[in-house]
This record gives structure tokens, sequence and C-alpha cells, in this order.
């Protein structure tokens, strides 16, 4: 470092990474005057959205539950629990097992109803703060917008228990964002933000709204006007670069929609989160997000390529498109969890993938959780783990039991019945002990085969059995059904909510004990009638 | 529960096999030693064998049935607190149970079994002393019905910790059984609370700590005798005469206490604590996740000092929930009767109590008892009187009615005496009674301080008492159990009871002979704990005879003190018979280390003691504790 040569190298090496955090390598004195001639230039038209999320949200999704409108649990003329709609597999499909199985496990009632709200309180709506100047500016740009107070509302929060909970008592909130605004492209962004520093706005950007974390609810001492960036009309592959195998989205695209436009092209992500068919790709950045099938595509950081922010003090970018660099600290790693408090994520480069020429679901019976964690943790020792394994603990397969459709033919009952028959007479396993691996193999034919071997040689060795593909299926189908069926709940008094974390595997059994003891304690404090259900289910990371 | 000693056992058996492979393998690390992994754990699996229970069924209900003949035989109630029992049975599925009974009596842990038996909750693990082994047949038996050995002190050993902290914690961690243990770490031979031994609290703590259990529940039980079975022994043990060692032939001639009316037996059990919520807020647990898990915990300051504040409010709890008898009340005013009667100056002076005093006095003394919210045992369907004559009747070797109506401690009414035989028998005899006296000083302790510090001072005022009633805390805090960091609520506490008492009380008609009790409350306080200050003053003016600097080894200290405190009688220099009692010196002992007067050293062949230039100072201070009765009686 003392020597002037080595000096001059590390303050161009300093003045590089500067240079990430100003959007280009522009010293100080230019960056100004770049932001303008890009706002000169956004005017390009772009071929109209095709997102499966238009402006008005609530004209599709559900505004006080999870997802369609037109998909959810719903008791028929039988008193059983069918799902209506027909955009999944299992719509229209009777569950006949579920109504008992809420009754015995939660002391649920048909007769005893919680119903939501159907309209939202006009009267729980904030009066918008309103910032003139901006507002003005704003339509002269003619950047998309919206004061209604639905618009505003629907987008005061995310996806937890209290939010649920407040919008089916008709939307209580004590502060809700003031106004809507739809950016098309970065450049509106960047004109968005600016026009916001310069009139002391405040941005919360704004993407699938499945969060969890509470990012999305406005701080209730803030007396400034708020400011929903909703991202969703930036749903564009902007390019897909075959050679390298990264494609460059805008940030609003929500997971169906990335992954349909990428297979029509054969290719995907792979990145496959539980809120997928809602999330967006800006959200994954902000939120580090981990998808189902990391072990054989990585979480987002690890598709992560190249980024886009618009920061206050002007865009955050990378100059280069190189996977990674050794000088200096990587700048998109604090941009990745941030929960969009650093700036607005406009543009991100993926790693993409041929779509795998072979997908093959399966499952294992283990006699009990603990030999389940210990396969698991063999299988990550030996790195054989298929693109994902999820374990579930006994309540949490009873659960999924409950989930199982009407039987088509005494044949498939009977068929069943053996299974049931052989697994805990024959195999000894007890039904109130027993838990359940899913498993989900992805690659070529030859590689699915052989890892498939490998890993039920492993299971074996924990005394877990093959269970079939079915129970596979069902175990995922769980995940992406698992928040309607909150709903389905809370209008029976059942509210229902996940945690989750990551430890080492020394101490996943404490952790699921512990955890368990303490709902059971709480809800005891509370004065909870009915003691609560607890499951856990667990994946390699 | 019950049913299933066999896959309990089989569990156990299982984490033994990991619990060595563990401590094998971490020791070995430590040692750098790979060769001797196989070794130690050989020397594990040896030391697990010496201390394991293997609690059976067969066994267990051999020894219920015949224990509950003895108790029958023995005592005429057994009373159980029930709706602590259900709270026990209520949380006994869910978390570790640890159950910490006060310890007064061998009896104690024969006890607790029996009624989680009777009662249907799973049978405790026991830590017991490693001298129960000795005894033949026995010894196995106690090992079946779930007992399991301790040294009695293995600080020097740390292989040994290690194996017996992980043998401990399976259980804590394995759960299905309680674990029991005596926080006093032996029986208490004077009938006090002792101070709590550490160790295995915090080895309790561990798993909690570790997030290997949600939470564990320590529940006091507070066990109070109407008359101890050992009280001639202990007596005899405090001033000198060596314990016998355990053996089953002891056992067998102890068969003559059958014979004997031991009255009833309390059993408190409180409700229970969770060391969970104890600990919250009070100890960041952070490093303790980040250790891993195979390495041993380092116990820091913090958590030192959190595990005596628990010991500390457990012992606090069990003395809370003691009860108190008739017997204790009586002895207490015995004892306080003018000390001539102990030593009458002449063959035809009466000495003792005249029987209608006596009776008002204890009906005074029930008022404050009362007033202090302690529990009682007091059989409301006969007369005060009878009550009284009963519970004399039952003592009738230690307290004699005469034709005349006075109660006399039974000591020999001969002249002076002359022989040192005659000075240890009547000290045995007043030591006993003293026993039970002890059973009830924690409820007086505070107030008494409260007025001994204000007889120091001179006045009520806050500031000088308060700083001397500190000094009382810190002196006596071996002998009676303050929350660490409470003086001023103690204070508080003491001057509120205090001065309610007093106001309480009145003197019986004019004809009878007023006792302190009734015109001074706050000397008859201080009167009480008078033995406890002489004692202390006979330490002190004996190590001022030593040469400054020169160092005793501590059995040789504790002989030569005793030896001090009989001249001390035998010349007539002192009068107070308790003097003897050897529990009391080490006590002063330790507390004058603390004080600073003495300073202890730890070699090879054992403790030794060294006086320091600090001991005239501190000893001033307890000498100028004096006696109440010579001061003014006015407040």
């Amino acid at each position: 470092m003392a020597a002037a040569p080595g000096n001059e190298r590390s303050q161009e090496r300093l003045q590089r990474i500067m240079g990430h955090l100003q959007g280009n390598a522009a010293p100080e004195g230019r960056r100004s005057s770049a932001v303008a001639q890009t706002i000169e230039s956004s005017e390009q038209l772009k071929p109209s959205s095709a997102s499966t999320i238009p402006k008005r949200r609530q004209e599709v999704l559900k505004w006080n539950g999870w997802g369609y409108i037109d998909s959810k649990f719903a008791i028929n003329k039988q008193q059983q629990v069918e799902f209506l709609g027909k955009r999944y597999k299992l719509s229209g499909v009777v569950l006949p097992a579920l109504r008992e199985w809420m009754e015995t496990t939660f002391g649920a009632s048909l007769d005893h109803r919680s119903a939501p709200k159907s309209h939202l309180n006009p009267e729980y709506i904030p009066p918008p703060v309103q910032n003139a100047g901006f507002l003005l500016e704003l339509k002269e740009m003619g950047i998309a917008h919206s004061l209604d107070a639905e618009d505003r509302l629907f987008r005061a929060h995310g996806h937890c228990l209290h939010e649920i909970f407040a919008l089916r008592g008709g939307g209580k909130f004590e502060r809700i964002p003031d106004l809507v605004v739809w950016p098309c492209c970065h450049e509106d962004v960047l004109k968005i933000v600016n026009l916001a520093v310069t009139h002391n706005v405040c941005i919360i950007p704004f993407g699938g709204g499945t969060s969890v974390s509470s990012a999305l609810e406005c701080p209730l001492e803030e007396k400034r006007c708020i400011l929903s960036l909703d991202m969703t009309q930036m749903n564009q592959i902007l390019w897909i670069d075959e050679n390298n195998l990264t494609a460059c989205i805008e940030a609003g695209i929500i997971g169906q929609d990335l992954e349909r436009k990428l297979a029509e092209r054969g290719f995907c992500t792979g990145h496959e989160p539980d809120s997928v068919e809602f999330s967006s790709l800006g959200g994954w950045v902000a939120t580090r997000a981990s998808g189902m099938k990391k072990n054989v595509y990585g979480n987002i950081e690890d598709l992560l390529v190249h980024l886009k922010v618009v920061t206050p003090r002007g865009v955050l970018e990378k100059s280069c498109q190189g996977p990674r660099l050794s000088t200096g600290p990587d700048v998109y790693h604090m941009v990745l969890g941030s929960e969009g408090t650093l700036g607005v994520i406009t543009e991100v480069t993926l790693k993409i993938r041929p779509l795998p020429e072979c997908q093959k679901y399966g499952s294992v019976v283990f006699p009990n959780f603990a030999q389940g964690v210990a396969c698991l943790r063999e299988m990550a020792r030996q790195r054989c783990a298929p693109a994902s394994v999820r374990l579930m603990d006994n309540a949490q397969f009873q659960f999924g039991h409950a989930l199982k459709p009407q039987v088509s033919s005494i044949f498939t009952s009977f068929l069943d019945g053996l299974k049931k028959l052989y697994i805990t007479k024959f195999k000894g396993f007890d039904p109130n002990n027993l838990c359940v691996a899913t498993l989900l193999f992805e690659g070529d034919r030859e590689t699915v085969l052989q890892q498939e071997m490998q890993v039920y040689k492993v299971a074996a060795k924990f005394g877990g059995l093959a269970a079939g593909e079915d129970n596979g299926q069902r175990g995922y189908m769980l995940t992406f059904v698992i928040a309607y069926l909150r709903d389905l709940g809370m209008d029976y008094y059942i509210i229902g909510e996940s945690f989750e974390t990551s430890i080492p595997w020394d101490r996943v059994l404490d952790l699921c004990r512990n955890v368990k003891g303490r709902l059971v304690q709480e809800s005891r404090d509370h004065g909870v009638q009915f003691s609560p259900l607890a499951t856990c289910s667990g994946k390699t990371t | 529960m019950l049913a299933s000693p066999a896959s309990h056992l089989a569990q156990l058996d299982a984490v033994k096999t990991k619990a060595f492979k563990i401590i094998g393998i971490a020791h070995a690390e430590m040692a750098g030693e790979d060769g001797d992994t196989e070794a130690l754990r050989q020397e594990a699996q040896s030391i697990l064998r010496e201390m394991g229970h293997n609690q059976g069924m067969t066994v267990v209900r051999t020894f219920a049935f015949m224990l509950s003949r003895i108790f029958k035989a023995l005592f005429r109630h057994v009373r159980v607190n029930e709706e602590g029992v259900q709270r026990v049975q209520k949380v006994v599925q869910e978390c570790p149970i640890v159950l910490l009974p006060s310890h007064r009596s061998y009896i104690d842990f024969l006890l607790m079994s029996f009624l989680c038996y009777s009662y249907d909750l799973p049978l405790p693990v026991i830590a017991a002393g490693m001298d129960f082994q000795g005894m033949r047949l026995v010894g196995e038996m106690l090992q079946a019905s779930g007992a399991f050995y301790m040294r009695r002190s293995f600080s020097n050993n740390p292989f040994y910790w290690a194996v017996f902290s992980e043998y401990v914690q399976a259980i804590v961690r394995n759960g299905d059984a309680p674990l029991e243990f005596f926080l006093e770490g032996t029986r208490s031979r004077s009938n006090k609370s002792l101070s709590p031994k550490l160790g295995l609290l915090s080895i309790v703590m561990e798993p909690l700590l570790r997030a290997q259990v949600f939470d564990a529940l320590l529940v006091p039980v507070s066990i109070s005798y109407e008359r101890i079975l050992e009280e001639n022994l202990y007596a005899r043990e405090l001033v000198g005469v060596p314990k016998p060692k355990e053996s089953t032939s002891g056992l067998l001639k102890a068969h003559r206490i059958l014979q004997n009316d031991y009255g009833s037996v309390f059993v408190y059990f409180h409700p229970p604590m969770s060391l969970k919520s104890f600990i919250s807020g009070r100890l960041d647990i952070t490093p303790f996740s980040m250790t891993p898990r195979h390495m041993a915990l380092r116990l820091s300051d913090t958590l030192r000092v959190l595990v005596h504040h628990l010991a500390h409010s457990v012992v606090l709890r069990q003395q809370h929930g003691m009860v108190v008898t008739p017997w204790s009340l009586l002895t207490t005013l015995l004892l306080q009767a003018p000390s001539d009667h102990l030593f009458p100056t002449s063959c035809n002076s009466e000495g003792g109590v005249h029987l209608p005093d006596l009776l008002h006095d204890v009906r005074c003394l029930r008022t404050v008892i009362t007033k202090i919210g302690a529990m009682q045992d007091w059989p409301d369907a006969q007369s005060h009187e009878a009550v009284v004559l009963s519970t004399l009747a039952m003592n009738s070797s230690l307290v004699t009615l005469t034709k005349e109506g006075r109660v006399l401690l039974n000591v020999d009414k001969v002249d002076r005496p002359k022989c040192r035989d005659d000075i240890l028998n009547r000290a045995c005899t007043v030591l006993t009674c003293a026993a039970y006296r002890n059973h009830i000083l924690h409820l007086f302790v505070r107030p008494a301080f409260v007025a001994m510090a204000q007889r120091h001072a001179g006045s009520v005022e806050d500031g000088p008492t308060f700083s001397h009633f500190c000094f009382l805390v810190q002196l006596f805090s071996e002998e009676f159990i303050f929350e660490p960091g409470s003086e001023r609520k103690d204070y508080e506490e003491g001057l509120s009871l205090l001065q309610r008492c007093s106001s309480l009380l009145y003197p019986l008609d004019s004809q009878h002979h007023p006792s302190t009790i009734t015109t001074n409350f706050s000397v008859f306080l201080g009167q009480i704990f008078q033995p406890f200050c002489c004692s202390y003053q006979m330490v002190c003016n004996y190590l001022l005879t030593l040469e400054h600097g020169s160092m005793q080894k501590e059995s040789q200290l504790l002989a030569s003190l005793q030896e001090f405190a009989l001249q001390q009688l035998l010349e007539g220099r002192s009068t107070e018979l308790e003097i003897l009692a050897i529990n009391v010196y080490k006590n002063a002992v330790a507390s004058l280390s603390r004080l600073g007067a003495l300073r202890r050293e730890r070699r090879k062949d054992g403790v030794w003691f060294l006086t320091t230039s600090q001991l005239h100072h501190v000893a001033d201070a307890v000498a100028s504790l004096k006696p109440p009765s010579q001061l003014p009686a006015k407040l």
C-alpha cells in the first residue's frame, strides 16, 4: 500500500466500486445530466403488457385472502369441502376427509362460522396525504397513477396473518399508501424517484404483494405522502442470451409469467418459491428468496447476474455482465434482502437453464421424524439430494392425508388400504409417528434414474420406504394450496401462520420441539380453548 | 409411565452410550491424545456403572409396600397439599421436572418416592450421596428404586464431572422421569436451611441454555417433620461425636425408633417454577447457541450469579412452605427462658417456666406467626392447653412437666457441671431442642435483624440502622438464607413486620411473671438469635488468641474451636451451650473468610485458614453484637 503505484491502483479500484454505486462510471459532477438524458429517451414505446395481474388487481385477485377470486375452498351442498374454480389440478375436486379433520383437530364446526366482510369499510380508509406539486408533475409526465381507496388499501399489506385478519374485518389499517403509481419501464422509475426526491415523497415498491415480513406496511409515524410503486406493469423479458444462458427481465414480472414465457423459448429459471404464482422477480431479489428446487438451480443470490436499482442518489448497477468479481464487496448483496428500502429494483439479469428433460415425483416414508432428519442429513453429506426434498412431520403428513381427493374407484381405495396395511402392519410403522419426505427429481432421464437409486438407497439406511409418486405430488400440491386453506380455516375461527428459519443439523429436532412447545404454551396463556396444531417440514439448504 | 420401566431403561442405556461417546471424544480432543480415547471410554463406562440407577418396578412395589408400613408405624399423619401434586401431574408430561425437596432426614427421599408412587407420578430419579451405596442390600434397593450416586466432592476431577453432568443432563433431556436432588447438598443437622450448593443446579440449566429442552420446571418441596427421626444423632454430631457410617445393621438397630411417636409430616409441593421464564431477560443465551453442542459450556459470571440467585430463591420458597408445629413454638419459648434453668445456681432453685405463663406466651407467639403469614399446624379441635400438653408428652425425652406445674428442659439439675461429659450431654439436649426452634427462625430473621440493628444504632433512624442490618445479613449469610442483593427489600419487610407485631402483643394480667415476648418484642427477637451471636463472638475470641498470620487446617481449627468453647463453659465464662455446635463454626469461619478476617487456602492435604490483619477489625464489629438484655429495654 505504501508504494505509489499500488496506491494508485487501489484508488482506481475504489473508483470502480463507487462507479457501481453511481449507476455508471460517470464521475459525481455528470450524474445529474446523465439522468436528464435518460429521461428524454424514456418515451420509447413498449409492447402492451400481458401480465396475469392487471393494474386493478382486485379484478382478478381476492382482496381479503389468497389468490384468484374464482379459486377457493368452500363447503358444498353435501357438507363436504370442495375446491372451486378451474385453474388448478385440484379445482372441482371434493375432499371428503378434510371437514372431519378440521373438526377433530381444531374442534371447528360448520355451524360456527366467522365470515369475512364482503366489502371493505370506506370509513376505515384514511384520507390520502396529498402532495400537490408532486401530483401535478406526475400528471404532466403521463405516468399512470391512482388515488382510489381500493387501489391504495390493496397495496398496504402483505400476507401475514394479522394483515389478512384486518382485511377480513373490513380493512382497518392505521396508515396506507396515499398514491399508487404504475411505471412502465426503468426510465419511468427514474423519473418517479427523482420527482419523489424533489418533492419529499416516500416510495414503497410493490411487486406481488405476497410479503410475509411486514415490509409493505406503512410506518405509522410517516407524515409525508407515501407512494406505492406498483411494478406489475414492468413485466417484459427484455432479452434472452442463449449462448450465455442469461435473460434480462423487468423486475415486475410475476413468477408464473416468467416461467411460462421462458418455457415458450425452451428455458426456465428453476426458481420456485412457494408463492411463485403471485410473487415478482424484484420481490425475490429484495427478499433474498429461496426456491424449492434450489438444490439444482440455487437460490436467488446464485441466479443473479446483474441488477439495476434506482436509488434516490442514482442508479446502482455493475458495469459488466460478469457472473462474479473478486474486487471489493459485492454491492448486489446489499440489495438482496433489503426489502425495497435502498431503492427500486427495475431490471434483473438471471441465469437460465434449458427446460429439464425429465421431472419425477417420489416420496419416502420414515418410521419417525428423527429418522427422516437423519436421512436428509446424510443426503446433504453425500450431496445427493434431488432438486427438491421436503420432510414433513407426522402432523403434516396427516394433514396432507386429509387433502386426499375422493377416490374414483373401489379398486384404488382397495389399493390404498393395502398400502396402509403394508406400512403399518407389515413394516411396523406407527401411523401416529411415521413421517414422509416428498421428492422431486429433475434433469435428463439418466441422471434422474441414477439419483433416484442413490436417494432410495440412503433412505433405506434410515428405515425409509419408497411410498410412490402420488404422495410426492400431493405433498407439493399442499404448498400451493396451503394459503387457500388458511382462508377456509379463517371462515371457521381457525387461524394459521407459517414461520421459516434455517439451523444447524444437530438442532433440528430441538427447534421443532421448542417451537411447538412455545405455541402450545402461548395459546394456553392466552386462553385459547383448543390446543394448536403445530407441524413442521424441512428441507436441506 | 409406571408401566414401562423396561423401555425407560433401554432409553437411558442408549443415552449413556451416547453420553460417554461424546465425553470420550471431547476429552480426547482436549488432551490431544487419540490413543487414549478407548481408555477414557472405559473409564467413563465404569463411572457410569458406579453411579447409574436401574429403576425396576418389582423392587419399587416391594419397597412401596414396606414404606407404607414403616410410615404408618412412624407417623400419625403424612399431610400433602394435593393441589400442589395436581399441579405437578398436569405439567409432568410436557416438560422435564426437577423436584427440589428440603433435606432434614433420610426419610426425605423415601417419602418423596413413596408420594410419587402413591399419586401416580413418574418415580423420580434421585441424586444421592455415595455413602448410601456402601449399605449392603439397601444400597442396591435404593438404586433399583431410582437413586443414582454421586461422589461427595469431585470438583478436582474434571473427567468425573463431565461424565456425571452428561448423565444428569441426559435424565433432564430424556424428561420422562423427574430428577430429584437436594439443593442443600446434605441433611441439615441444625434444621435450618443450608446455603444451597450450585453445582447440580447449573448442570440442570445446561439443557435449557442449549435449547435441548423447551423448558424445565423446578418444583421446590418443603418437608417439615413434627419430630425428626435423627434428632439425637444430629445433636451428637453437632457436638462432635462423628457421624456413624451408614450400614444395614445400623438401620436394623434403628428399628427401635419404629416404636416411637414422631407426630406428623407435612409435605408442601410449591408451584412449578419455569426455568425459562426465570432466565428470560436476565441472560443472553446467544453464546450458548454459538457453541457447538459437543463442547462443554464455560459458566460465565452472569450465569453463576443467576444460578446463585435461583438457588436462593428456591430455598426461600422451601422455607416459605415449612409448617410451624406446636413443638417449634414451645422450644423457641423454652430456650428463651432465663438461662439459669440450664445452670441452676443451686439444687433447690426452681428453673423452667410456669405452665400458665408458657400457655400465654405460646398464644402470643401464635399471633405473631399468623401475622407473619406462616403455615401452622395447630389442631383447632382441641383446646389450647391440650395441644401444648400433648406436645410436651410427645417430647418427654427432652422436657418435663413437674408436679409444681413448671416446664423444664431435661438437663440434670445438679450443681454447676464439672465434667466435660456432663456439659456435652446437656448440650445435646439443648441442641436437640434448638433444632426445632431453628425450624422457624427464618420467620423471625428479618424483623429480628432490624430490631438488633435499631438497638445497635440506638435509634430507629433509617441510615445507620440499615447499614448495621446489612452487616448482620452479611455476617450471618451462611447461617440464614437471604436473597442476594435484596437487602433493602428484606429490611423494609423486617421493619414493617416488627412494627405490626409489636403492637399485637400484650402482657397477661399482673399476677403472672411477665416474659419478654409480651413486654418487649424486639428484645425477644434479639434473644432468639443470641446463641448465634455468642458463637460468632466465641470464634472471634479464639482466633484473637492465635498469633497473627498463623494457619490451621480446617478440621484442626474446628476441633480447637470446640475445645475452646468447652473451656469457656467449664470456666463459667459462658453459659450458652449452643456454642458447642460445630456447624456454626463452619459457617462462622466461612463468613469470616468472606469478610477478610481469614484467608482460605486450598492445598493438597485439605483446606487451610490463615488469620489476617483484618481480623481485629472484624472481631470488634462482631463483639459489638451485645446481648439485648444488657441494653436499656426501651426503644
